[in-house]
């Protein structure tokens, strides 16, 4: 995300599960540059793979998706 | 039309002009002494208007046969190498075709076409052909899916920019192009030759690039055309070193200011100019001032029967080169009311140039916001260690597209720097493209998939 933010020219505040996605400055072109890239770095895109994926809310959330997929 | 008013391809093929001739990698035909042979062993007198197949898989062969055929049949259709087999049947039903001309006579016997007439090497003939009619020109269109549609010229409309760009001073060029001639921007480097009075230098299917190289070389090539993939690819092989053409010409897919400038680095020599052309539209214009994009001067009334515009982006034109009309039981209209084909080709003003930036059916869209592939291409294609890049979306959840990209370094390329490079393009797609056009990823890749019409492929697209 660091990197991402870097690209993106966005100032990251401190990153916290509480934080709300909407709070990290990203925009969902730099989400959907975050989930193309953890998808090839883990292999997975949870956001696809899952049906019934609720959209993330808060940064917590968007971690809890990626451990949440069946290995 | 009374019979001295036809012309037709024989008109520009006689004794006259001593030492012109075609050839591909297996033999040499003298264009000289042309009129006295024949390659469908004299029966070209069945062929009276009728509505001629010419499924000729050697492309030598297939040229000589519309030498012989033009002015003839009624109509000829030209079969490119690739076409489907499975689309054959829609194709004959719908170009009404009473007649095939073929050097596979065995492979047509069950098709329900009741002439078949077997094409082969030339030998001298008995009688010669004679002019008779205006023979239509039936051409395939080079699209991706689903049967391709016939397109209609005249042999007047296909030789327009030809006539109007005059005869070539001093020795008569010797014509090449990457391209089959069977496909819209091959057949006009094969009508250059005749009509110009040069000769002609075929590819070889499967042949390699030395090879082919070594084969111009050989035989004197001093005009040469292809599209830009085709003039990346021969610059990516370091076999360009071995040719000193003329006239450099390019078409069929935008000419970027990187392949423009490459092809000035690789041939100081040559006057180097890319064409604008559709086998609908016919031929728009060429540009020789080595400046990717054309000056906005051009739209408008051209003095040469070709008429441009632009509306909702893409480039409209209006032209006596054009096709008339796409042929077939179910055919759709060629034009609009006022007579002008939408070319589908996008086009951007900036400064007093416009600008190709895709093709309408080829936007990337990412959340809303639209990207055609040969923008960013553009831009990585300028990159001095880039010889070719594609650009293509990769499905995303958030946004339904994101931009991705697949370069080829340029050779002598030092691998080891590939990080160094991968951000330096991201710093230049970041400095001149909007944020959603720039690429999320990029790949690189020892090489990109061309089609048979020499197009860099966009399966995906």
């Amino acid at each position: 995300m660091q990197q991402i933010a870097k690209e993106q020219q966005v100032t990251l505040p401190p990153l916290n599960d509480d934080l709300s996605l909407h709070e990290t400055g990203f925009d969902s072109l730099g989400f959907a540059i975050l989930v193309a890239r953890l998808e090839d770095d883990l292999g997975i895109d949870p956001f696809t793979m899952s049906e019934d994926a609720a959209f993330p809310l808060t940064v917590g959330d968007f971690v809890r998706a990626y451990e949440n997929v069946p290995a | 039309m009374s019979p001295r008013e036809i012309f037709t391809l024989r008109d520009y093929l006689g004794p006259e002009l001593k030492g012109r001739s075609i050839s591909d990698a297996r033999r040499v035909v003298s264009l000289t002494t042309i009129l006295e042979q024949t390659c469908l062993v004299g029966r070209f007198g069945q062929l009276a208007g009728r509505s001629v197949l010419l499924a000729v898989a050697d492309q030598l062969i297939s040229a000589l046969a519309m030498i012989e055929i033009d002015g003839v049949a009624r109509r000829m259709l030209l079969c490119p190498p690739d076409l489907n087999a499975d689309h054959i049947e829609t194709l004959i039903d719908d170009a009404g075709i009473d007649a095939i001309v073929t050097d596979q006579p065995g492979r047509w016997a069950d098709v329900g076409v009741y002439l078949v007439v077997a094409a082969r090497a030339p030998e001298r003939a008995v009688k010669q052909a004679k002019s008779e009619r205006a023979t239509e020109w039936l051409m395939l269109t080079s699209g991706t899916s689903g049967v391709p549609k016939i397109v209609g010229h005249t042999l007047e409309g296909l030789t327009g920019a030809i006539v109007a760009d005059g005869s070539a001073r001093g020795t008569p060029p010797v014509w090449a192009t990457f391209y089959d001639i069977r496909r819209y921007g091959g057949l006009q480097i094969f009508l250059r030759a005749i009509i110009g009075g040069g000769s002609m230098v075929l590819t070889e299917p499967g042949e390699a690039l030395a090879d082919h190289v070594a084969r111009l070389n050989a035989g004197g090539v001093t005009h040469i055309s292809g599209t830009p993939s085709h003039w990346r690819k021969l610059l990516m092989s370091g076999s360009a070193a071995g040719l000193a053409p003329r006239y450099v010409r390019l078409s069929g897919e935008i000419a970027d200011q990187a392949v423009l400038d490459g092809l000035k680095g690789a041939f100081p020599e040559a006057s180097i100019g890319h064409a604008y052309a559709s086998t609908e539209a016919g031929v728009g214009f060429a540009v020789n001032d080595g400046l990717e994009g054309f000056p906005a001067s051009l739209l408008g009334q051209g003095g040469d029967g070709v008429e441009m515009k632009v509306e909702d982006g893409s480039l409209r034109i209006r032209s006596t080169r054009a096709a008339h009309a796409y042929v077939g039981r179910h055919a759709a209209a060629l034009t609009d009311n006022d007579g002008f084909v939408d070319t589908g080709d996008m086009l951007e003003l900036r400064g007093d140039r416009y600008h190709f930036v895709g093709r309408r059916g080829g936007i990337i869209n990412i959340g809303g916001l639209k990207v055609h592939p040969e923008e960013v291409e553009a831009v990585i294609n300028g990159h001095a260690d880039v010889r070719m890049s594609r650009a293509k979306s990769r499905k995303s959840p958030i946004t339904g597209s994101i931009v991705v990209a697949d370069v080829i370094l340029a050779d002598g390329c030092d691998v080891s720097r590939s990080g160094q490079i991968r951000e330096e393009i991201m710093a230049d797609c970041r400095a001149r493209l909007a944020p959603h056009k720039v690429p999320v990823m990029i790949k690189f890749v020892s090489a990109l998939d061309i089609t048979a019409a020499g197009k860099l492929a966009r399966t995906d697209a």
